[in-house]
């Protein structure tokens, strides 16, 4: 069973956040990048599988040589090889773009996505994926068990779940539950992960769809009104009269 | 050169983010120049789906077929897609939720378009097409330009309001036929209880500061006097404990939401945490501790014990509420 996992390499979410060049790009100086959480989740669960049953996983970024280090820490937790698709991930279009065209050419069984980046919050690649390829996606799965061709997968829709089947290949986008938390490389797993091949491919022609234009933080927040915990009624006022929410 | 918009429905019933949505596509029609279609999959009577008229909806175009009674977000990209070339769209729009975010990509593609999720405001302008949408887990707003000609956005719930420009009734039947599907379902489980902390309009939410699942009475009892439209909510952790369902966990990795009034008592305001609220329009914190970060988050905010605190509020709630 050959598996292909695409992690985002992004900002850690504690971050405080800043922006340059007018705007236009992520203030990168001093800021710390991980695999998204929604990958990594994934990702922790198709090592389980294939610790398992056997297989083999690949670690996929589409990114700059910056992103190497999240590839190798991708092969640390026990993926098997890294490729990296040579290009900005600016716009979901074009990185799903290239990474059809790095599933035509390497034949994987089932192709996993992050429910969605922690940076753009776009939740688009793995469909994009699918469709472009056109074969199958199950999104929101937070239960995933892989038997020989085909997934057994839960995946959450509107007011419940879902328990899906669904035959080879396909694209599954996993969130939280998939795995019970992320796996955390051992030493071994870190010096192993130094030899592990990380191939470079050059990505395909694209255009991008969509592209950002600038940047702008919220409005800072009004001081908060403090309320004196003995006088909840006051409280209470303030919701119905002043915030009008109640 | 109109403007498509995917119409919600549960039970029989349009659900409220349709009319948001309609309100949403009519913006974008009057900067265009052009007219509304709603398309509606789905088992909704020719009565209901006429309320979307009173949106400023123009056609409402109706596929009742068997074939699409239960929800395959494959067909359902399909019969979107069929839609958006038979009316010549140039806009297509959907609510920002986990069914349509299996949809709406794939629209995309088959389409050729650019797509926008998670859009707050009306595109500030159509040519070029830009649009606001939030990025880094709430923390900011990217302004992104469309360079297709086919533009595709998912709002986000709340950013935009529900607006009435009443249009004569004109529901068409729509219909398309649908390919073998490579998945089977093989079980469905419903969450039973009160409504999805993504439908609430005020969420009642604790956090370790609570100490142990059995003063989560005290967050259930405020949101039976705050009524139907209130429900619990809890942080990660809780939910890690099995204190509360899963299904309550706001936060980045959890659920993301948009009520009118969030609660956040015993919650002490990690970043993961507030990714899931920003979107709140009001945030009261409760918390024992004076510098806990959610205090910066919120709009009111009380230092005391939650255990001390809830009781005194739940009072004062219900005399509220018995001389409205």
């Amino acid at each position: 069973m050959k598996i292909l996992v695409c992690i985002s390499h992004v900002p850690d979410t504690t971050a405080k956040i800043s922006f340059v060049d007018d705007n236009k790009i992520y203030n990168k100086e001093g800021q710390q990048f991980i695999i998204g959480p929604n990958e990594e989740l994934a990702l922790t669960r198709a090592i389980n599988i294939k610790e398992a049953n056997g297989g083999s996983i690949t670690a996929l970024t589409v990114g700059l040589t910056e992103t190497e280090p999240t590839l190798r820490k991708a092969l640390a937790m026990g993926a098997d090889d890294a490729i990296r698709v040579n290009a900005e991930p600016k716009d979901a279009y074009n990185v799903a773009t290239q990474i059809a065209e790095v599933v035509k050419n390497n034949n994987f069984d089932v192709v996993i996505t992050g429910r969605e980046s922690i940076d753009y919050n776009g939740g688009q690649v793995g469909e994009m994926v699918a469709e472009i390829l056109n074969i199958p996606s199950v999104s929101g799965v937070n239960d995933l068990e892989l038997e020989e061709n085909k997934a057994i997968l839960q995946r959450e829709i509107d007011g419940g779940f879902e328990k899906i089947e669904c035959v080879f290949p396909l694209v599954l986008s996993g969130q939280k539950g998939i795995a019970a938390e992320p796996k955390i490389p051992a030493m071994r797993g870190i010096m192993m992960a130094r030899r592990k091949p990380l191939n470079v491919v050059e990505p395909i022609d694209f255009s991008d769809a969509t592209e950002v234009l600038e940047h702008n933080l919220p409005d800072a927040k009004a001081a908060c009104t403090m309320v004196d915990a003995e006088d909840m009624s006051e409280l209470v006022r303030l919701l119905h009269e002043e915030a009008k929410v109640i | 050169m109109s403007v498509l918009l995917y119409t919600e429905n549960w039970d029989g019933k349009l659900k409220k983010l349709s009319f948001e949505l309609a309100s949403y596509a009519q913006a974008i029609a009057s900067q265009l120049s052009t007219e509304v279609v709603a398309l509606s999959i789905g088992e909704v009577s020719d009565e209901e789906l006429g309320k979307l008229a009173t949106y400023g909806v123009d056609k409402i175009l109706n596929l009742n077929t068997s074939e699409y009674k239960d929800f395959n977000a494959q067909h359902y990209a399909k019969a979107i897609a069929e839609a958006a070339k038979k009316e010549q769209i140039t806009v297509c729009v959907f609510a920002n939720n986990i069914s349509t975010r299996a949809i709406a990509p794939r629209v995309t593609v088959k389409l050729d378009g650019g797509f926008v999720s998670g859009c707050v405001a009306a595109p500030e302008s159509v040519d070029p097409f830009i649009v606001t949408k939030k990025a880094y887990s709430g923390k900011a707003f990217a302004r992104v330009q469309i360079n297709k000609d086919l533009k595709i956005l998912s709002l986000n719930q709340n950013a935009f309001g529900i607006t009435e420009n009443e249009k004569s009734i004109n529901i068409e039947t729509f219909d398309c036929p649908i390919e073998e599907s490579a998945s089977k379902i093989l079980d469905v489980k419903k969450n039973t209880g009160k409504m999805s902390v993504l439908d609430a309009e005020i969420l009642v939410s604790g956090g370790r500061g609570l100490k142990k699942p059995e003063n989560f009475k005290l967050l259930e009892d405020a949101s039976e006097i705050l009524g139907a439209t209130a429900t619990v909510a809890c942080t990660k952790p809780v939910a890690d404990l099995e204190w509360r369902p899963h299904s309550e966990h706001v936060g980045q990795t959890g659920k993301v939401v948009a009520p009118n009034l969030y609660f956040a008592v015993g919650i002490s305001g990690a970043i993961q945490h507030l990714a899931g609220i920003t979107s709140s329009k009001v945030i009261v914190s409760i918390n024992t501790d004076k510098d806990a970060p959610m205090f910066e988050a919120s709009d009111y905010g009380v230092i005391g014990d939650a255990m001390e605190v809830m009781p005194k509020l739940n009072e004062a709630l219900k005399a509220f509420k018995e001389n409205a």
